[in-house]
């Protein structure tokens, strides 16, 4: 079992991922002090979640490009309605983020189910929407921490066990989809959809319907990531996010979430999300400027499918498969 | 409307079909760019002023330059999403060598040929580790843009040499500018080439059915390489036209731009599955977004309700045809 863990890409990257880790320790042995590695871990939180919404839509042969505008809007709304009315508990703002992302979610998800528009069209569209809806929400306004309610600001940094909330809402996540991935037919359903349409017609799968559910749970976590994110970083305005989709996709590319549909765990999404938490964490510490952040990252998308490329030759190498794919009108984002 | 849904029966039938289907698609954009321009001119007094339609044509000549190898890029099944980032590392070089004290001709050259050797670099990890194309472009997309901000971090280089600014700036004759005069020209070749050269024949037959090309005897792979390099190369020529407009270069230039040229790609009615589009159309959905923008600008309305706009026509735009069918009766293809 560990053997298998280790042989395999998950197992392979975590291994990288510690190696970094415990590499920019023995430069800066503060890095890997307990409390870092939470501040780490709670930083990248947000990219975690977003990631295993993502990685359920990729799943099933779609991408989402909108969550970052979902993540603005929703964001925007939960802190105007706690500018608004401050009295208001915070279960209900949670609700309401939740429901104001799946919402959102399921407009994406309802156009490619019942319209069976391509994924990356519609995500592209509602992308400008949401975030231009954001700007005519606020008027260009920022909602300031002084305007936020102390509860709505305080939630998140909240620490149980010395960890904060938003690192436990992180861990609740990743533990609801990788159970549900793996021990639900629903979460099965995801790898049987975008691994093979057809098939997963003829056993009665409702390809269309799965990916909905698919774009539902990527826009409600996107929503409950609009919240967090607002209140942690104390402000709100209509930037906010502004290009995160692309973090996110990157993540899940890292992890070895096939763009193709059908391939991918939650352990790689979590660990490509780390990835990108450690890097970005790492750089300031061994006295590399932030400007190279992104050019790494880059790097390291490449290399990733590279590798992920080469390992399997095999497959990309029936003939057969390419046309009959091109008849499903379910079809992969990138063609 | 019945020809559309009339399925086609021999390949003569097939063609007119087709012939017809652009031909109302082409229509239906020439009718809402002469509505829009008819009403711009009722709503403002200062719309139908030469040079303010000329300056109008400012907002979209360069990333027009783009769209149009997009297009054919498009219907060969693949896409770009890093030619922002192309664009803002041929300028970053541009305006490296012009510190150095390069001549105009060598800074030109400069922008072009970076442009050319990333839109390489794409088609050869494209082609060579047959990765899809979005994968590739979203890694590229953060390296490109990367290098940009390693080379100039948060500086801005304005040491562009004398008579530079005749690219972005410069009038060729009347109120017909050099950027408006190069898209004329460019448009004509690239109709040109996709619609009266084997060339072209070839990219339709790529992205109907890329396994069947393959069998005919297409060198589908090498065509692919010429595509991406194509678009690269444009994008160098818009980085060239956009830097010397703004007569400066920082790495966060022409930020988010991919989308909006995809934008008016999948609006100039080309099919984001590939196989099918004009350059005609192209052109007309250009013209459209330009005349909106800019009749918008002329009503004090901000350029963020812009993008929502764009998002619900790009979204109407693929989903009225599929609505159309369903509301004539035509049942939807099940998978």
């Amino acid at each position: 079992m560990l053997k298998r863990f280790i042989y395999s890409r998950e197992g392979i990257l975590s291994l990288i991922v510690l190696a970094l880790f415990l590499g920019v320790g023995m430069i800066s042995p503060a890095f890997i002090s307990l409390p870092n590695s939470i501040s780490i871990f709670n930083d990248t939180s947000i990219l975690i979640m977003l990631s295993l919404g993502q990685m359920l839509v990729i799943l099933t042969r779609c991408i989402d490009l909108s969550v970052a505008a979902n993540v603005a809007f929703t964001g925007m709304v939960v802190a105007m309605t706690n500018q608004y009315f401050p009295q208001l508990s915070m279960a209900i703002l949670i609700v309401l983020a939740l429901a104001l992302g799946a919402l959102l979610g399921a407009i994406n998800g309802l156009f490619v189910w019942l319209l069976k528009v391509p994924s990356i069209v519609i995500t592209l569209g509602t992308m400008s929407i949401y975030r231009g809806c954001t700007f005519l929400l606020s008027d260009g306004a920022w909602v300031n921490s002084h305007q936020m309610s102390p509860s709505f600001i305080a939630l998140p940094r909240f620490e149980i066990l010395s960890v904060p909330v938003l690192s436990w809402i992180a861990v609740v996540a990743i533990i609801i989809v990788f159970w549900a991935m793996k021990y639900s037919v629903w979460g099965r359903n995801f790898y049987s959809a975008g691994g093979n349409p057809t098939a997963a017609f003829y056993s009665g799968v409702n390809v269309g319907k799965v990916q909905f559910y698919a774009f539902l749970v990527s826009g409600t976590l996107s929503g409950l990531c609009g919240y967090l994110w607002v209140s942690r970083f104390a402000v709100a305005y209509v930037d906010v996010a502004n290009g995160f989709e692309l973090q996110v996709v990157a993540a899940c590319v890292i992890g070895g979430i096939s763009i193709v549909g059908g391939v991918g765990t939650v352990v790689g999404c979590v660990v490509g999300a780390l990835f990108i938490g450690v890097v970005n964490n790492a750089l300031p510490i061994i006295g590399v400027s932030p400007f190279w952040q992104m050019a790494i990252s880059g790097l390291v998308i490449v290399i990733a499918v590279i590798a992920n490329a080469s390992s399997d030759k095999d497959k990309a190498r029936i003939i057969l498969r390419k046309p009959n794919e091109s008849d499903d009108s379910v079809q992969a984002p990138s063609h | 409307m019945d020809t559309i849904i009339k399925k086609p029966t021999t390949p003569d039938a097939l063609l007119t079909n087709r012939l017809q289907k652009f031909f109302r698609w082409e229509m239906f954009l020439i009718i809402l760019v002469a509505l829009v321009f008819v009403m711009n001119s009722y709503l403002s007094p200062y719309f139908l002023d030469p040079w303010n339609l000329s300056d109008a044509t400012f907002n979209f000549t360069e990333k027009a330059l783009i769209a149009l190898p997009m297009a054919m890029l498009i219907i060969a099944k693949e896409i770009d999403i890093s030619v922002a980032a192309i664009i803002s590392l041929s300028s970053t070089l541009m305006g490296l060598v012009a510190q150095l004290g390069a001549p105009i001709y060598l800074v030109v050259l400069m922008g072009i040929l970076v442009g050319a050797a990333c839109g390489l670099v794409n088609g050869v990890l494209v082609t060579q580790f047959k990765i899809p194309s979005i994968v590739v472009t979203i890694g590229t997309m953060s390296l490109f843009r990367g290098i940009s901000y390693i080379l100039l971090g948060d500086q801005v280089i304005r040491e562009y040499p004398e008579g530079f600014d005749f690219f972005g700036q410069g009038y060729v004759y009347w109120v017909f500018s050099f950027e408006l005069v190069l898209f004329v020209v460019f448009a004509l070749g690239f109709y040109w080439l996709l619609h009266r050269t084997t060339f072209g024949r070839y990219t339709f037959a790529i992205g109907n059915n890329p396994t069947a090309s393959y069998y005919s005897g297409i060198k589908v792979d090498k065509h692919r390489l010429i595509l991406f390099t194509l678009v690269g190369l444009m994008s160098g020529v818009a980085a060239v036209l956009l830097t010397s407009r703004l007569g400066s270069t920082r790495p966060s230039i022409a930020m988010g731009w991919e989308l909006s040229i995809i934008t008016m790609v999948v609006l100039g009615g080309v099919s984001i599955l590939g196989g099918s589009g004009t350059i005609g159309g192209v052109v007309l959905a250009v013209i459209l977004m330009g005349l909106v923008t800019f009749g918008m600008g002329l009503l004090n309305i901000p350029g963020i309700v812009m993008t929502i706009i764009v998002g619900l026509m790009l979204i109407s735009v693929v989903s009225l045809p599929v609505l159309i069918s369903l509301y004539k009766g035509k049942k939807a293809k099940v998978l």
